[in-house]
């Protein structure tokens, strides 16, 4: 599973540059969204995949059985999500600003920092 | 956008200057706003009469240099005895590196040079700045400069002498820009302010290069113990880019031909600071470098020769474009460039003649150009001009100066009694004695020198005898006595060293040849009358020319302006390699900040895969072994929903079936997580996608549509940059898969959790617990997130109304 995993964490990724390098802002942003999400695989997948055994402490126990899932990438990839949507929403406002202030979603039009014939001269 | 004209390199814009101090500015500008006073709009003129008085600034630095050169006087008589004094601090001791100074005889001859003329300098400065609104901070650089110079010839680690080398540089920057703000030569002063501060700094950078090689050859940072076994330098197959690299540095810095231009540009300071500075002391800094590493670097074929060609150019070249010249301060600055020139011919030979003339000439020379120097500046402060054809029948009103101006210049062109002639006929020794081409390098020598002469009659004797060939700007008359002292005490050790050369033999001279060959047996005797010898024969030979010359040297100066007019032009072509990086950093900021969002993408994508590719290959981190087993319908399942969405929302211009496919593959991920014994990731991961979703759908009510209808969007150059990317996450997960789990940390959560923490669950205890902070960040990230999107949609709604 780690193989196909690791292949399809690749594809994510791939789907998200792709995406990132549309003109359209919109999709720029769906492509962080893919990019966010194959990142948070990775992390995971990083840290070892095991089936069925959730990291946790039956009552009256010290510790947990033998050969639970690691916790750590577990609680870094729970802050990673949260952090990834905070991100998310944000630049989502920032393109709905951006769209009703220069009235395109175009990336080749939104040149109020650097002007067009500056750049071209 | 004044900005973005200036980086890319076209046209100068004339208000750049208010963000210039800002950017990097080629221009020189910067230059202006360290120096600038916003209240200063007064020029200040050199007048001794104005009544007010620069105060502590003006007596303290002087006793300080005097205080110095008094400590220093007292180490003669153990370093004339052969002893080398040695103190060490640690600095760095992990990297070897030590703040440890060295007295030997070569050094104590530049700290004394150094202090003495500083204080002589600083006393002068007093006056011909008297009154001056920002004379404390001339004061202050002045001061540093000497303490660094100080440092730089005291210093016995190759780390602690790269930095005083460049505190010197900085130093000499400030004071070469320090009349920036004067309306007709300020532009001049940056300039050449910058010009130096580039050229000497680029070298800098080279050298420090060479002493890192160096001390990683030798095994120590320590030049004692570098010097004491300069085999393993020269034997070492290192040897070659180490010269070329500390050459690189030594011959910026003492301005041999090519990279001469800076020096007399860097005239442009007030005319103590030439003669502190640009004459005596900062440019010999490079000449100290290479007899300072002389015992490990000298001995051969590449060294002779390149010190050899180098110093003979320069001094050839100087001297003729040091009669070219009427300016008198730029008569003297090409003098000082040929006085270098010689100074770098004798270090390139191991031989007593050659050392010991290298000792002498070096000590002449910082005494009369000092003094010459300080004479121009009390002749342009009483007449208000320099020019030599304007200049003339000074020796009535001011008599003092001429009597030095006479005998400094006397031993400049070598007469006896002086203690030029001295240097003059141990220059010719050594030049016969050692060099395997004697005839040129004598040649070269006896050229410079009677050109040398004729110069000195420009600067010394045309002035004072010789009536005035216009009206002066100011009626002359005598400078005040602080600015007498320096050309008069100068002068006149010129003269007592000259009448009694045994004074000079045993302090400085035979320590210091000690300092560079090992034994001071090799000092040569100076005497004034070594009886009649071919070094004497060319002496003569050089006054009747230096005499010839001098006659004719008006006509010989248009002559000169010819045939010296058809040479390149060093000074433009500087010009030409500023305006080369201006053009070479607009053509490669077009290239790249071409303003378009996808451009920046593409670069930084590529640059990250490209960095993971090179690691990867670098470290044969590749593995490729494709592990399919275990797989179930239920996994093919999940792997199907994340490929099925994504590959629909990168190939989908519909918005609908766009939210649908990102919903898909958050669940799809979601499922991972729950698969993979991870429940709380999968339920954090479920509601943040249900929000996703819900934000996305809300916020397309009011945006248009992904693409124009009917037109695909298919980009295959994005596309296969896309693959590189996910190829290089893909094969880097799959070389950490192959590596072995490092599990302590998780270990010590299992372990600490129950007992510690009091908590079941170790996710959320990790969580809230142990990373609590951490969690606190994330909820604040989250909180300013919420915030900054209400602000910006309320002020986008009352821009829209």
């Amino acid at each position: 599973m780690e193989t196909l995993l690791s292949l399809t964490i690749g594809l994510l990724v791939a789907a998200a540059v792709y995406l990132m390098l549309a003109r359209n802002v919109l999709k720029f942003l769906f492509g962080m969204i893919l990019l966010s999400n194959a990142a948070n695989l990775l992390i995971f997948t990083a840290g070892r995949l095991t089936f069925g055994e959730p990291p946790l402490i039956a009552a009256g126990e010290k510790l947990p059985p033998p050969g639970v899932a690691n916790a750590l990438p577990q609680a870094l990839v729970l802050t990673a999500i949260v952090i990834g949507f905070g991100l998310f929403a944000f630049a989502l406002v920032l393109v709905f600003r951006a769209y009703t202030t220069l009235g395109t979603l175009n990336t080749d039009d939104m040149r109020v920092a650097e002007p067009q014939e500056e750049a071209d001269r | 956008m004044a900005k973005s004209s200036q980086v890319r390199g076209v046209a100068i814009d004339k208000n750049y200057r208010h963000c210039g101090a800002l950017s990097i500015d080629l221009e020189g500008d910067g230059a202006r706003y360290l120096f600038q006073n916003p209240e200063d709009t007064k020029i200040a003129t050199p007048d001794p009469d104005r009544p007010a008085t620069n105060g502590p600034a003006g007596w303290l630095p002087v006793l300080l240099a005097l205080a110095l050169c008094g400590w220093f006087a007292t180490f003669i008589g153990p370093v004339s005895r052969g002893e080398v004094l040695r103190v060490s601090f640690d600095w760095a001791p992990s990297l070897g590196i030590s703040l440890s100074f060295l007295v030997d005889g070569l050094s104590l001859t530049f700290l004394l040079l150094i202090s003495g003329i500083g204080a002589l300098v600083l006393l002068y400065s007093d006056s011909y700045l008297r009154g001056h609104h920002q004379y404390g901070r001339f004061a202050l650089y002045l001061t540093s400069f000497m303490l660094a110079m100080l440092g730089l010839v005291s210093a016995d680690n190759l780390i602690a002498l790269f930095v005083f080398w460049e505190l010197t540089t900085i130093t000499s920057y400030l004071l070469i820009g320090f009349d920036a703000d004067k309306e007709k030569t300020g532009a001049k002063a940056r300039r050449s302010a910058l010009q130096a501060l580039l050229v000497t700094g680029a070298g800098a950078l080279a050298l420090l290069a060479g002493l890192i090689l160096m001390g990683e050859v030798a095994g120590s940072y320590e030049i004692s113990q570098i010097n004491a076994q300069g085999d393993v330098v020269r034997n070492s197959v290192l040897y070659l880019p180490i010269v070329v690299l500390v050459l690189a540095g030594a011959f910026t810095k003492s301005a041999q031909v090519p990279f001469h231009f800076w020096l007399p540009n860097a005239m442009a300071a007030p005319t103590p600071v030439s003669a502190f500075l640009h004459s005596a002391t900062m440019v010999k800094a490079g000449v100290y470098l290479m007899a300072r590493l002389h015992p490990s670097l000298s001995g051969t074929d590449f060294w002779l020769w390149t010190l050899t060609v180098a110093g003979a150019v320069t001094a050839v070249f100087a001297s003729l474009q040091a009669l070219r010249q009427s300016d008198l301060k730029q008569v003297l600055a090409y003098t000082t460039l040929m006085a270098l020139g010689t100074l770098t011919l004798f270090l390139a030979n191991t031989s007593g003649y050659a050392i010991t003339a290298f000792v002498t000439f070096l000590v002449v020379h910082s005494l009369y150009k000092a003094a010459l120097f300080l004479v121009v500046g009390c002749i342009d402060t009483a007449t208000g001009t320099r020019d030599a054809a304007l200049l003339g029948g000074l020796a009535r009103s001011m008599p003092v100066t001429m009597l030095a101006a006479a005998v400094a210049a006397m031993s400049m062109a070598g007469f006896p009694p002086f203690l030029g002639f001295i240097g003059k006929e141990l220059k010719y020794a050594g030049a016969l004695a050692v060099a395997s081409e004697p005839v040129l390098v004598a040649g070269a020598v006896l050229l410079a020198n009677a050109l040398m002469l004729a110069a000195a009659g420009v600067v010394s004797f045309k002035p004072f005898w010789r009536p005035a060939g216009g009206a002066l700007p100011r009626t002359p008359k005598e400078a005040p006595w602080p600015m007498l002292a320096g050309p008069v005490i100068l002068a006149s050790l010129g003269a007592l060293f000259g009448i009694n050369p045994d004074l000079l033999q045993s302090s400085v001279v035979a320590p210091t040849v000690a300092a560079l060959l090992g034994t001071p047996a090799e000092a040569k005797e100076l005497a004034l009358w070594a009886g009649v010898n071919l070094p004497l024969v060319l002496s003569l030979a050089t006054f009747a020319l230096g005499l010839l010359l001098y006659a004719f040297h008006t006509r010989l100066r248009a002559l000169l302006q010819r045939v010296l007019g058809a040479l390149p032009d060093f000074d433009a072509r500087w010009d030409d390699v500023l305006n080369g990086l201006k053009v070479l950093a607009g053509w490669q900021t077009r290239l790249l900040q071409t303003g378009r969002l996808r451009m920046y993408m593409a670069v930084i994508l590529f640059t990250f895969a490209a960095v993971i590719a090179a690691t990867l290959a670098l470290k044969g981190a590749v593995v490729i072994a494709p592990d399919f087993s275990g797989l179930a319908p239920k996994h093919l399942t999940v792997i199907g929903l994340i490929v099925i969405g994504s590959a629909i929302v990168t190939l989908t211009d519909s918005r609908m079936a766009s939210i649908a496919a990102l919903g898909t593959v958050g669940i799809g991920v979601a499922m991972v997580f729950i698969l993979y014994s991870a429940p709380d990731v999968a339920i954090t991961q479920l509601l943040v996608e249900t929000l996703v979703v819900v934000l996305v759908a809300v916020a397309m009510l009011r945006m248009p549509h992904l693409g124009a209808p009917g037109e695909r969007d298919i980009r295959p150059r994005d596309a296969l940059l896309a693959l590189f990317v996910g190829g290089g996450v893909t094969l880097t997960l799959l070389a950490v898969l192959a590596t072995p789990m490092d599990l302590r940390l998780t270990e010590f959560f299992e372990e600490t959790s129950g007992p510690l923490a009091h908590g079941r669950n170790i996710v959320n205890v990790i969580l809230v617990d142990f990373r609590a902070i951490d969690t606190f960040g994330e909820i604040a990230v989250v909180v300013i997130a919420a915030l900054s999107g209400y602000a910006l949609l309320r002020t986008g709604k009352e821009a829209g109304r």
